[in-house]
């Protein structure tokens, strides 16, 4: 028999159409079918200048805005050789972190729920919207941040925010406990998560999946640690990797990388350097609007700026950062004008996606779902 | 702010380890390299991409086992007009590197990389859905993203930002 399910089934996440052949309760075939939230954003960003390029960069993935930003701008960085201050880019690690914590967050919340946990959604959603709220207070936006420019950060933290973030630092980690007090110990949660949904490392390599879904398969790779970027290298953490290639292990896996997150942020807290938060690099990063009212150059910079863009010479860059999700990669292209001449996007989900067959097939119906929350699609990001 | 020149000169660039074992292998293979932002990329014959990947990535040097991404750039009204693009990762070596395959616009076909790694049935499916190329080998070389009885690859350079209307 022939299943269909979704395209609006709500485990799915977004708009994802699986189709199911079985027999009886046993899967025998599964096929995903995307494309429901094609949007055409690679088209679109060859017809806007570098910087207009930002907030398109939010709307891929609606759980780690800021992790496409960051991708978008050190790839933007590096066709230009730009030098990114210190304390900008450990402004871009606190918050990158921060991200990662609200997107594990809102996917163990979800994943919880597809599988009958329901307690654990509201815990979850309790904490990420103090994480929301953070986002406001210093974007001025709860989710389409577009926070990290090109050359830097787009404004100073405002009065009281690191007080803020060290606040919510030093209790959640009682937090991740309540969490895994409702689930890791649970029996009912560990017979549908253990043993279930199983990929082999080589597996996980072939299909190109990444992220805490090549780590649960005991595959360990992180490209914060193992090809740093925005000085990530001066960090201590560990990456977390479980061997059993099953929906449990990807689970722990995104539970301990809660508390390694939160470590990271407690070090850019404290080792947080003074200084400015843009490169100077006038005629690529806007002037500060205290200079704009007082200084002409100041002025004709942003006006040349917001008209023309910015030159930014030919070449062309892939820039592959750790997002929650796995390997978030932009490559670049630029013809030496103003607008890049082409923008790729290489989604972590639409890999991952791929083991999905692997994982399912010759396993119950009612797995499906669990294998699908253990990978955390967003679709939009799938689709782009 | 300053980007070095990119260095594009074979001789100079033999000692990477991608390049001599390709070179080793077959010289026909290697069109051009290009190493440019700490970036290397190699321009492959494209009758010998499936067998130089397959080479890279059981080799033990360079250990490019993970294919981390596919994609295209339209260089209309350019010939060759299209590149396709392969992005190759070394989990164990920790690094990169790019190969490039230049399509003449007569013969949009290219041999397909499933039968060595799963992964690029997505991103193929991908590529030929927005760019129309071939790959010959696909075992469901399908529309991905667009609606299966549309018209025309959107990402081509001569397709308008806002469509057909």
């Amino acid at each position: 028999m022939i299943l269909n399910m979704g395209p609006q089934h709500p485990s799915t996440h977004g708009v994802l159409r699986v189709l199911l052949e079985i027999d009886g309760e046993t899967v025998v075939r599964i096929m995903p079918d995307i494309g429901f939230l094609h949007t055409g954003i690679e088209k679109t960003c060859e017809a806007k200048f570098y910087q207009q390029v930002v907030p398109l960069t939010d709307r891929i993935d609606y759980l780690c805005p800021l992790t496409n930003n960051l991708c978008y701008a050190l790839a933007v960085e590096k066709l230009l050789g730009l030098e990114i201050p210190p304390k900008a880019q450990w402004m871009r690690v606190l918050m990158n972190e921060l991200t990662r914590i609200n997107s594990h967050l809102v996917w163990l919340g979800t994943h919880a729920l597809d599988i009958g946990a329901m307690t654990v959604f509201l815990y979850c959603f309790r904490e990420r919207e103090e994480i929301l709220k953070l986002f406001e207070a210093i974007s001025g936006q709860r989710m389409m941040t577009s926070y990290f420019r090109v050359g830097g950060v787009a404004l100073e933290p405002p009065l009281g925010f690191f007080d803020r973030v060290r606040e919510f630092v030093g209790r959640f980690p009682e937090k991740v406990d309540e969490y895994e007090n409702l689930l890791t110990g649970n029996p009912i949660w560990m017979m549908r998560t253990q043993g279930v949904a199983r990929m082999t490392a080589e597996d996980a390599i072939a299909l190109g999946a990444s992220g805490p879904t090549l780590r649960g398969s005991g595959v360990d790779f992180d490209l914060r640690r193992d090809m740093p970027y925005s000085s990530y290298e001066k960090f201590k953490f560990k990456v977390p990797v479980a061997q059993e290639g099953d929906v449990f292990a990807r689970y722990m896996c995104r539970v301990r990388e809660l508390r390694e997150s939160n470590e990271i942020v407690k070090q850019a807290l404290d080792g947080m350097p003074e200084g400015a938060i843009k490169a100077d690099a006038p005629g690529i990063v806007l002037p500060d609007r205290e200079k704009m009212k007082t200084q002409m150059e100041a002025l004709i910079y942003h006006f040349k700026i917001i008209t023309e863009g910015f030159a930014v010479p030919a070449g062309e860059v892939y820039q592959a950062v750790e997002s929650p999700r796995g390997e978030m990669g932009y490559y670049i292209v630029s013809d030496g004008t103003a607008k890049p001449y082409r923008v790729h996007m290489r989604a972590a989900c639409l890999a991952n996606l791929q083991t999905l067959p692997k994982m399912c097939e010759g396993g119950l119906i009612a797995d499906v779902v669990a294998a699908i929350g253990s990978i955390d699609i967003v679709l939009g990001e799938i689709d782009r | 702010m300053s980007v070095a020149a990119a260095i594009t000169d074979l001789e100079q660039l033999k000692g990477h380890p991608a390049v001599a074992r390709l070179l080793e292998w077959n010289p026909a293979s290697v069109v051009g390299v290009k190493f440019d932002r700490d970036e290397m990329t190699i321009y492959v014959d494209r009758s010998n991409l499936r067998e130089a990947c397959a080479l890279l990535r059981d080799d033990a040097a360079c250990a490019f086992n993970f294919l981390s991404d596919i994609t295209c750039v339209d260089w209309y009204p350019a010939e060759p007009r299209f590149e396709v693009i392969y992005h190759l990762l070394s989990i164990s070596k920790k690094e990169r590197v790019r190969l490039k395959v230049r399509l003449d616009s007569s013969s949009l076909a290219i041999e397909s990389l499933t039968p060595l790694w799963a992964g690029a049935n997505y991103f193929e499916r991908e590529v030929f859905d927005l760019f129309g190329i071939r790959f010959t080998g696909h075992p469901y070389l399908r529309r991905l993203l667009m609606p299966e009885d549309w018209e025309g690859h959107p990402l081509r350079k001569d397709y308008p930002v806002e469509g057909y209307r």
